[in-house]
């Protein structure tokens, strides 16, 4: 049985720029993440010293951070992680840049941005969330 | 909205040849991801087209796992494989995996070698320029103001739109690969002129006049403003090539920096009013001797033993006035028994270092002077390496993460006198 079918979900909307629809848990950082060397693709886990997820995978998770930081190897890590099966199930950030948009679009996860709330108010670590990137709408079913 | 001219149309379409097809396809739903509304024209394309560790090309061995499988199926993302036509533009390969005569050294193997040799002509078949350096504005391809470029190299990118006034965002592999056949990127960011204004002032109260200020300022600096853009005044000197190459680098490794003005140095900062362009300032920012000090301890936070195994510099690849003074520290000395120094560069800079005799001074001393990569890009230290000392923040920033080891920062002086000693003495004064 999953999620859905047991509680009316809250909903926020956005644009979708990676199409698809994944369901599954959240794991949530308002901080940006590094892709090379903050990522290890192989794993699909966080390794930059002082971030907060540091140790913690986001493979198969829908992974909500707030962008993209530090080297233009961040699609390509990214593109990795997904060669390597441990790529997150969905993205959905909210600073848009260069390496953030390439890098969602080559992982080939559903991905949101541009929410019509802030995120990080309804969604934290462990909620079941079901991502419709071609819709741009994403279901928060609190845990 | 994204709208294509009639030339991007026909490479949409196929009319240009499946690789033009294919690379439009990836920049097409890479502008509408990013909301662009059209592309503008590069011929300025800076990435590393279809290199690959074994592991990458055997993760496409159903389909060749060559080079050109890479290229399509990795760079272009494409579903299938086919050709790749010679670039017609000013194409370049940034930075490599390994030096190719210190391979040995960098504990390498020959299958791999030979790996990188045959990435490397197969490149150059392309007519892509085998710059192999994250600094190609000190090996022949410096932009001119306002050029458009795709540019990957996060130290790279932030250098050419401050110094040179050039427009890049940081691109990846993927796009950078598909630009260099379409000559297209989308007409998002940093190609716009509201784009470049400043974010954030940021006054400047302590003294920043060497590398190792100037390092510590940008790591400040990249943390707090994160992507946005930093106005910097107050009391900057010294900036020249080599400093701006080490406080960019390290703001683009703590945050995601991709421009910043300085006031009075920069060409598009002639006076603060400018360099915010009427925007109001998000924030005010200060850099005291409080913010210095924080800074230092968080650059030195993974440094415990003072037993130094390994001395790094050339982060980004020195420059050779870096190189010379390097030389000038080493001249008649010799490193500690059990310390390492590796100094990295460009093919370009190092062939004008062993012209002045520097490399062999360096070599005399005990230590190497390398080309292509670094040890952060390769993963590589000296053997047994359990701590290093390092003068570059970015490099500090990212090396004890991918090895698991301790690693001090400080100035270059203190990184060769660690070298030369095996102790690291570094201290902020």
């Amino acid at each position: 049985m999953t999620a859905s079918q047991l509680s009316e979900p809250i909903v926020i909307r956005g644009r979708g720029i990676v199409p698809g629809v994944a369901e599954a848990e959240a794991l949530v950082t308002r901080e940006t993440i590094s892709g090379w060397g903050g990522v290890n693709p192989i794993k699909g886990e966080i390794i930059e010293t002082r971030h907060e997820l540091v140790g913690q995978s986001f493979a198969g998770k829908v992974l909500l951070f707030r962008g993209a930081k530090g080297s233009s190897g961040w699609s390509a890590i990214f593109h990795f992680s997904r060669l390597a099966g441990v790529a997150p199930a969905a993205m959905l950030f909210v600073d848009m840049t260069a390496k953030a948009a390439l890098g969602a679009v080559v992982t080939h996860a559903p991905t949101v941005t541009d929410f019509d709330v802030d995120p990080f108010s309804v969604i934290a670590t462990g909620d079941r969330v079901r991502v419709d990137g071609d819709k741009g709408i994403v279901e928060v079913w609190k845990k | 909205m994204l709208r294509l001219t009639p030339e991007e149309e026909a490479m949409a379409s196929g009319a240009r040849g499946k690789a033009a097809e294919k690379a439009m396809d990836l920049l097409i739903r890479y502008a509408k991801a990013l909301g662009a509304e059209r592309f503008v024209e590069t011929n300025n394309v800076a990435g590393v087209p279809g290199s690959a560790h074994q592991w990458l090309k055997d993760q496409y061995k159903d389909d060749g796992g060559d080079y050109r499988t890479v290229f399509c199926k990795f760079d272009l993302d494409a579903d299938e494989v086919f050709d790749i036509p010679v670039m017609t533009g000013n194409a370049c390969h940034l930075q490599g995996g390994m030096d190719p005569e210190l391979w040995r050294e960098q504990g390498y193997s020959p299958e791999a070698f030979e790996n990188a040799q045959g990435d490397e002509k197969a490149t150059a078949a392309l007519n892509i320029r085998n710059l192999k350096t994250c600094t190609p504005y000190l090996a022949g391809n410096e932009p001119a103001f306002g050029e458009h470029c795709a540019w990957m190299e996060s130290s790279a990118v932030v250098y050419c739109n401050s110094v040179l006034g050039g427009r890049t965002n940081t691109e990846g592999r993927e796009s950078t690969s598909a630009a260099m056949i379409t000559h297209r990127i989308p007409d998002w960011g940093f190609h716009r002129d509201e784009f470049r204004l400043g974010d954030h002032l940021v006054e400047v109260d302590v003294p920043v006049n060497n590398i190792f200020e100037w390092g510590m300022l940008g790591y400040y600096i990249g943390e707090i403003v994160q992507e946005e853009i930093p106005v910097i005044d107050g009391a900057i000197s010294n900036a020249g090539l080599i400093e701006l190459k080490h406080f960019g680098a390290a703001a683009a490794s703590s945050g995601g920096v991709e421009m910043y003005h300085l006031v009075g140095v920069t060409p598009e900062a002639p006076n603060s009013e400018k360099a915010f362009g009427g925007k109001s300032i998000k924030s005010r920012i200060r850099y005291g001797a409080e913010e210095r000090r924080k800074t230092y301890e968080n650059l030195n936070i993974r440094g415990q033993s003072t037993d130094v195994d390994y001395v790094m510099l050339g982060c980004p690849h020195a420059a050779i006035e870096q190189i010379e003074e390097a030389a000038r520290l080493l001249d008649g000395k010799q490193l500690n028994d059990g310390t390492a120094l590796w100094i990295f560069t460009s093919r370009y800079v190092r062939t004008e270092a062993q012209a002045r005799g520097y490399v062999d001074i360096i070599k005399k001393a005990g230590g190497l002077v390398m080309t292509d990569t670094c040890s952060a890009i390769a993963q590589s230290v000296p053997k047994g390496t359990n701590v290093v000392a390092l003068d570059s923040a970015k490099q500090t920033h990212y090396l004890p993460a991918f090895m698991g080891i301790e690693a001090w920062f400080g100035t270059t002086q203190d990184c060769i006198n660690a070298a030369l000693t095996g102790k690291w003495r570094g201290e902020l004064t």
